[in-house]
């Protein structure tokens, strides 16, 4: 066993690369579902009744399917269609879009509680259109929703270990495949495991330090 | 020489109605304020006094009437309601102070009072603060400019929300109910600075119910009863003899 760590430490730069590409897909999957979050939940609280359903429809029936089932359905179920992507384009954009159904309904549930008074006063003072949403709605959903986002994002980088199966070469997948070929499956996994750990002790002292200052910045 | 180029009335209110529902909250409202006076609208809850003021700016759109900005249409354009963002243009024309404050939690005190002079006016970001600054002190809270408004209380909240009001330079100032949600001994630290405003010639429409204000700052009073004005006068002729029976209840209720 303590040989196989061994092993393992040997095989460092692989792990290092498996991490990168964890953390780059996690990354890019929080900005994506972010963003596209953000434009579901304003669509989720629409004034047209027909866009109000549908989309909310669709952000329920996405948060009901395992990731790993979307996943496969968009690497090799979507060719069928004549939809094809790469290994890496089918990952990110199957974790963009399940993680974006999240994020929409974590932001609405933010953005129907803001107090309209704030937003009046936005109104008030010459902010319309985007500009009150950047200026004035934006800034007050991030510290709403922030703690849960952060829980998400823990969400996001267990779900990216997932694409090992459609061979996206990340933390899971390098892992798995240094102990089939040394035969170190404890060393291996551990290892693996102590790497997602630490990542998610960063993420979780950074929306720690964000609620520190959602606490200042608090309504009242 | 030049302020006779320049239109005497600041406001004017024409047959504005306003129906919520089957609810007729303004019915035929019609005044002017003229630039440099402090004009109060007194009368009892219910009567339409904060939506009077919030049709002035189109926080609320009057469904008839016509209000004038130094004699331009406010809100409507060939006959069309304007969009959004040209009402914004005139919005910014009267700056308004709210009953419960509004301001900004995100945005420090300074924060809240240049956010709109430097992301919708456009002026520099060095001028802004520094003229924010200045306000912060007028109105006595130098010290303050950088916490955030959950730590302030609401005197002095109130205080910022005033400062943000005249950053941007309004050619008039809509105060609604502004000491209404204070505690009574922190109410005179925000009427002291709407006095002082009122005597350099600010142009100024307070819905209030401090009749002392009223009294003291005030170059005429409204009285508004179910959705209409019902007298409109001289501070002194108003609070020594009403001229309406509704009026005489109404004050009776706050003589000490």
């Amino acid at each position: 066993m303590i040989a196989g760590f061994g092993i393992v430490a040997a095989h460092f730069r692989e792990f290092a690369a498996g991490l990168a590409n964890t953390l780059w897909l996690a990354g890019a999957t929080l900005v994506l579902a972010s963003v596209l979050g953000c434009i579901l939940a304003a669509l989720m609280l629409s004034r047209t009744r027909f866009v109000r359903t549908s989309i909310g429809l669709f952000v329920d029936a996405m948060r009901c399917v395992p990731f790993l089932l979307l996943a496969y359905l968009v690497y090799y179920g979507l060719p069928e269609l004549g939809i094809r992507f790469d290994s890496w384009s089918s990952g990110l954009s199957a974790l963009a879009v399940y993680h974006a159904c999240y994020v929409a309904e974590i932001v609405r549930g933010a953005w129907s509680h803001l107090p309209r008074e704030q937003i009046e006063a936005g109104r008030a003072y010459g902010f319309s259109g985007y500009a009150l949403f950047r200026r004035v709605v934006l800034p007050q959903l991030f510290f709403a929703a922030a703690p849960l986002i952060g829980n998400q994002t823990v969400y996001i980088i267990k779900d990216t270990a997932f694409l090992m199966i459609i061979t996206v070469p990340e933390l899971t997948f390098v892992a798995s495949s240094i102990q089939a070929t040394y035969f170190v499956p404890f060393a291996s996994f551990m290892f693996a495991m102590a790497l997602y750990w630490i990542v998610t002790l960063v993420v979780e002292a950074s929306v720690r330090r964000i609620e520190a200052a959602a606490e200042t910045r608090r309504a009242g | 020489m030049q302020a006779e180029d320049q239109p005497v009335v600041a406001v004017e209110a024409r047959g504005l109605c306003k129906r919520f529902g089957k609810l007729e909250v303004l019915k035929k409202v019609t005044f002017t304020v003229p630039r440099g006076t402090t004009v109060c609208i007194l009368g009892p809850s219910g009567s339409g006094k904060s939506t009077l003021l919030r049709c002035l700016n189109f926080l609320e759109q009057p469904d008839e009437g016509e209000v004038l900005l130094r004699g331009e249409r406010v809100g409507v354009k060939d006959g069309a309601l304007m969009k959004e963002r040209e009402l914004c243009a005139f919005r910014v024309r009267m700056a308004m102070v709210f009953q419960h404050f509004n301001l900004w939690p995100h945005l420090t005190a300074l924060g809240n009072v240049i956010e709109s002079p430097i992301h919708v006016l456009g002026r520099p970001r060095e001028t802004a603060v520094e003229d924010g600054r200045e306000l912060l002190r007028k109105v006595g809270l130098a010290d303050k400019t950088d916490v955030y408004p959950h730590t302030l209380s609401g005197g002095q909240k109130q205080r910022v929300a005033i400062a943000r009001a005249l950053a941007i330079n309004p050619e008039v100032l809509l105060f609604d109910e502004p000491t209404s949600s204070l505690d009574p001994e922190i109410v005179g630290e925000v009427l002291s600075v709407m006095k002082q405003l009122s005597s350099e010639g600010m142009t100024m429409i307070v819905v209030t119910h401090e009749m002392s204000f009223a009294h003291e700052a005030a170059d005429a009073v409204l009285f508004m009863d179910g959705g209409r004005i019902v007298e409109s006068s001289a501070p002194d002729e108003f609070f020594a003899k009403p001229r309406t029976e509704r009026a005489r209840q109404f004050l009776q209720r706050y003589v000490r």
